[in-house]
């Protein structure tokens, strides 16, 4: 009869381990890859811009020579932006999420519109720029206008918010709807002052997300033709602007020509970024202060 | 007497006002309650238009431009000189960068992708998990703007450093960088499709003397399968439809080529560079815009359609 030998069992389990063991540590490595890019990005882009940022630059004008040359016109047109994607968003976002999730009729029509967000979110942002160009600058006459890159970047964003939103309004649970009824509450009663102040916070942390997603957004502005030269300030919906990301793609592009540009991108990048963090960290505040659990 | 019957007549009055004012409220509210569904709707509706917008700006300016350029030069076309006298359109140098710039980004967010979800679903403690994921995250935060000047001015001189032959714009420096950009998304759903394998599968086979690495392969990669290609597709749409980083990083010469030391121009930064070039509307080189954004939007179309109907279809179920 044929016995198990130990030694040879042994040395084979070894085996098995060890490479378990080193694998292991390979796939550490590999998710430490991405965060080791992630902080040589940040120390490369803070050691090129830290020195060129200061207040002058935050407030100054746009202007060719790099030593003079300030941001407040693409942080102006920036804000401006996203006065405009704000409120677009937030209605229509909220205003769908609350259609297809407490009002339309489960059937081939709410299945239609979720399948056409669900496309719609995977559709380039460039082509949103050309859709941009097309109906708000060309049809409707905004041209470069504020108005056009708002309402441009909103409906590139749209899907995330509607589909964040429902989400949020999936989590509030059926009784406090239920009590609401029971209560004598109509049903657009009960979504006003019951549903929607149960998912504000959620439906918040989602804006804010998706509008963090806006304002670093490029692409579809180069197509709108948004420039970074020396033009005023940004004083309304219909003026022309720039705004942080186009500022960073010509000094980018221009580097290498003038090499100072570089470290100029690098400190609107930090600029940028700041005010990235700045918005995601008050997501997360009212995510962890506001978010009840049921 | 007259007093009080005259308090009692305002007291009759104040209680038919009431009424009065309850049914009239009631009937605004009736109205509300009928006028919001339809201004929901209506708003619901503005995606729906949105993809029609797409479908009809992008079909109607590139019939305009096929009746100028035959549709089958366009597809089977190796030139592409929209600016010279006598111009050409042929978007194959296009879709050849942008297959050349995806698949770079695949072989570094597919592997390395993998590997993190495995790491993360399967070796990290919950502890480390819990720090190691949102930091990952944070690279999908990341404006594309900043990849490119990333890829311009840090990744390129460093190839160009080790491999001198290779160009100041070249597509292996973004498709690279692409690549690190997409690790986060492909980590993420795959870990979420593996999580979503029972642990009783993971605990027979260990009981069954098998190590977690043998587990990992051979049972929680084959039941996640589904998940884990949706999530490559997606990957590989998402880099079809990235702009900035080969705008910048990849320049602009339209050579049909597979040296992937030379520039090469995917079909998202031949429309930046066309339409920041102010084209004049009317013209082919304008039409010709709407002709490559429409084969683009084709691609990421069927790229993300088919990733629905892999992870919808081959779903394993528990």
């Amino acid at each position: 009869m044929n016995q198990v030998n130990a030694t040879k069992m042994e040395k084979r389990m070894h085996a098995r381990i060890r490479k378990n063991n080193i694998l292991k540590v390979v796939f550490l490595l590999a998710t430490l890859f991405g965060l080791a890019v992630l902080a040589v990005l940040l120390v490369r882009v803070i050691t090129q811009g830290a020195a060129w940022l200061d207040w002058d630059f935050i407030t100054g004008r746009l202007s060719t020579s790099a030593d003079r040359a300030g941001i407040m016109g693409a942080l102006l047109g920036t804000v401006w932006l996203m006065v405009v994607v704000i409120p677009v968003t937030l209605i229509i976002g909220v205003g769908s999420a609350i259609y297809l999730e407490l009002y339309a009729k489960k059937g081939k029509l709410q299945s239609f519109i979720q399948t056409n967000i669900s496309n719609l979110a995977g559709v380039p942002s460039i082509v949103y720029g050309l859709l941009g160009l097309t109906i708000f600058s060309r049809v409707m006459g905004l041209g470069n206008a504020v108005l056009a890159g708002g309402l441009t970047l909103s409906l590139l964003v749209l899907p995330i918010l509607i589909v964040s939103s429902q989400e949020a309004i999936r989590a509030v649970p059926k009784y406090l709807a239920e009590a609401s009824y029971g209560m004598g509450a109509t049903k657009w009663q009960t979504i006003k002052n019951v549903v929607l102040p149960a998912s504000l916070p959620s439906i918040l942390t989602g804006a804010i997300l998706s509008l963090s997603r806006a304002i670093g957004e490029t692409a579809p502005l180069t197509v709108l033709g948004i420039p970074a030269l020396l033009i005023p300030f940004p004083e309304g919906l219909f003026d022309t602007f720039t705004a942080l990301p186009m500022q960073i793609y010509y000094w980018t592009l221009d580097s290498s020509l003038v090499k100072e540009y570089a470290y100029l991108a690098a400190a609107t990048i930090i600029v940028l970024l700041v005010l990235l963090f700045l918005l995601n960290s008050v997501a997360i505040f009212i995510r962890n202060k506001f978010q009840q659990r049921y | 007497m007259p007093t009080n019957s005259g308090n009692h007549k305002q007291n009759a009055v104040n209680v038919r006002e009431m009424i009065e004012e309850k049914r009239n409220s009631r009937n605004i509210s009736n109205i509300t309650e009928k006028l919001i569904p339809t201004i929901l709707f209506i708003i619901a509706s503005i995606s729906v238009l949105t993809t029609i917008g797409i479908i009809y700006t992008l079909l109607s300016e590139a019939i305009e431009f096929f009746k100028i350029v035959p549709i089958w030069e366009f597809f089977t076309g190796t030139v592409l000189k929209p600016m010279s006298q006598n111009p050409e359109f042929g978007v194959l140098p296009l879709i050849n960068g942008t297959i050349i710039s995806s698949l770079i980004a695949m072989l570094v967010a597919g592997p390395i992708g993998i590997m993190s979800a495995v790491y993360l679903s399967e070796y990290a403690t919950d502890k480390v998990r819990k720090v190691l994921k949102p930091l990952l995250e944070v690279l999908a935060g990341i404006p594309t703007i900043v990849y490119g000047f990333f890829a311009f001015t840090f990744v390129t001189p460093i190839i160009r450093s080790i491999f001198p032959e290779v160009e100041a714009t070249n597509i292996l420096s973004p498709g690279i960088v692409m690549g690190v950009m997409i690790i986060p998304m492909i980590a993420s759903l795959s870990e979420d499709a593996m999580t979503s394998v029972p642990n009783a599968m993971r605990e027979g086979s260990l009981a069954m003397g098998a190590t977690k690495l043998e587990t990992t392969f051979k049972v929680v990669i084959p039941a996640a399968f589904s998940g884990i290609i949706a999530s490559f597709v997606l990957g590989i749409s998402r880099a079809i439809g990235e702009t900035m980083i080969v705008t910048i990083a990849s320049g602009s010469s339209k050579n049909f080529t597979f040296d992937i030391t030379q520039s090469m121009q995917t079909m998202t930064a031949y429309i930046v560079e066309v339409s920041g070039g102010e084209a004049a509307a009317g013209t082919t080189i304008y039409y010709s815009l709407y002709a490559v954004a429409l084969t683009l939007f084709v691609f990421t179309l069927i790229m993300n359609l088919l990733a629905r109907y892999v992870s919808r279809k081959f779903r394993e179920e528990y």
